[in-house]
């Protein structure tokens, strides 16, 4: 597509209304696209000049709120961070992310993707409750213990793992990518202590032994977070657990206090009005 | 205000069996479901005729295996062949990757990005260089075997 050459895009949606009652059915508008211009891009037009009903969630159009994932031309994306160019096509269907509720055209419901979530309690677990309760000083962390986690806390929480799983399509009840690398990611953390509450909420039917690596997620994430293999590493780690492999270590300690205190940086005077 | 609930967009049996723009381990996962269900299909198949059928006498017996001396349910045989090496040997890679082997490590994702299967696909090929070798050696023996 030349920079000055504006093509005609046919954006064919999905729309459903639930207050109409009507079954999901498309319609096409047609947006004329120059070079640069994202599917969002695209839609905020359409909506702006031909049809402000269309309904689709957006906030920061840079692929950090995680709002704008829906499925394009039959793959999961976040209409923010997808070109029109990049399909090489005139015409772009686009629907809601499949395996999660539609509220209304393009948005979904992603409450149960935060009950998951919530389920697989993403936070540090410690049994020091005095520590948790009354801190006195930040856990240890060393570079290598964060590499071993750090890749998987970049989840945006926008579903498209869980509409790419084949398994989410054909289990509602699965625990999903996202919870379940979530999982993985707190269980890796050296300053928790709480694998043990974790893997009762997923080692069920419907938890982690119902992935079955088809490697979607890890196809589709916009964030390159790899659900698939913390998932694995998360199988490894409740296996190694069970037949009493691989030594669990204890949980980091906190940082003992710093005995050399620097000394305090004087106020910049040319910053508060009448400092002395 | 009226409450309205959410429609239900589960894709279904069709969101496993549909693989679209995926890559290739999204493809060989249906392959694993398609062929063993093909397996339990054929172990049932041939538990009836070896039991059932049997128990009805010499004549039922050799009758039944007239119909079954043909080039197609010979074809047949050779399909779940392959089908038991496909699945055996994709199986035996599934043990692999889902304990954390031949997976690697997390990595900082820096645009492109490439997820752990990508990355080892080596490996996935050299399975699937395994199972075409396997089908071709069981292809000669049923040709030399006579259809």
């Amino acid at each position: 597509m030349d920079k000055e050459k504006n093509e005609q895009i046919t954006f064919k949606i999905q729309r459903y209304n639930p207050e109409k009652g009507s079954e999901p059915h498309f319609q096409e508008f047609i947006v004329t696209s120059s070079r640069g211009m994202t599917i969002l891009d695209g839609l905020i037009y359409i909506k702006e000049n031909l049809d402000s009903t269309l309904a689709f969630r957006t906030s920061c159009r840079m692929a950090i709120c995680g709002s704008c994932g829906m499925l394009i031309n039959n793959y999961p994306h976040l209409a923010c961070h997808t070109q029109i160019e990049e399909f090489h096509s005139s015409r772009l269907t686009i629907k809601p992310l499949p395996n999660l509720p539609i509220i209304k055209d393009l948005v979904v419901d992603l409450n149960p993707l935060f009950e998951t979530h919530k389920s697989i309690k993403p936070y540090i677990l410690r049994h020091d409750d005095k520590e948790m309760e009354n801190p006195t000083a930040e856990f240890t962390l060393s570079p290598q213990g964060l590499e071993a986690f750090l890749q998987f806390t970049y989840c945006i929480k926008c579903g498209i793992c869980i509409s790419a799983c084949p398994t989410s399509a054909s289990d509602k009840f699965f625990t999903g990518p996202q919870a379940l690398a979530q999982c993985y990611r707190y269980c890796a953390d050296t300053r928790d202590e709480g694998e043990m509450e974790r893997f009762s909420v997923i080692d069920t039917d419907h938890g982690v032994w119902h992935c079955h690596l088809a490697g979607a997620c890890s196809e589709a994430c916009p964030k390159g977070l790899d659900p698939a293999l913390a998932i694995q590493l998360l199988k490894r780690q409740m296996v190694s657990r069970t037949v009493g492999l691989g030594k669990k270590e204890l949980p980091a300690s906190t940082v003992p206090p710093n005995t050399e205190t620097k000394p305090k940086v004087p106020f910049p005077d040319f910053t508060v009005k009448g400092s002395k | 205000m009226r409450q309205v609930q959410p429609r239900q967009n589960n894709l279904g049996i069709g969101g496993w069996i549909w693989a679209g723009n995926y890559k290739l381990e999204r493809y060989l996962y249906i392959l694993h479901r398609v062929t063993g269900l093909g397996i339990l299909l054929f172990l049932l198949i041939h538990l009836t005729m070896t039991t059932v059928f049997r128990i009805q006498g010499q004549e039922t017996w050799e009758a039944t295996m007239s119909i079954l001396h043909n080039p197609w349910f010979k074809f047949g045989e050779y399909l779940v062949v392959v089908a038991l090496i496909y699945h055996a040997l994709n199986g035996l890679r599934l043990i692999l990757q889902e304990l954390g082997f031949l997976m690697g490590k997390p990595t900082p994702p820096i645009y492109p990005y490439r997820d752990s299967l990508r990355k080892k696909r080596r490996w996935t090929m050299a399975m699937i260089g395994i199972i075409i070798i396997l089908c071709l050696v069981f292809f000669y023996d049923f040709i030399s075997g006579g259809w």
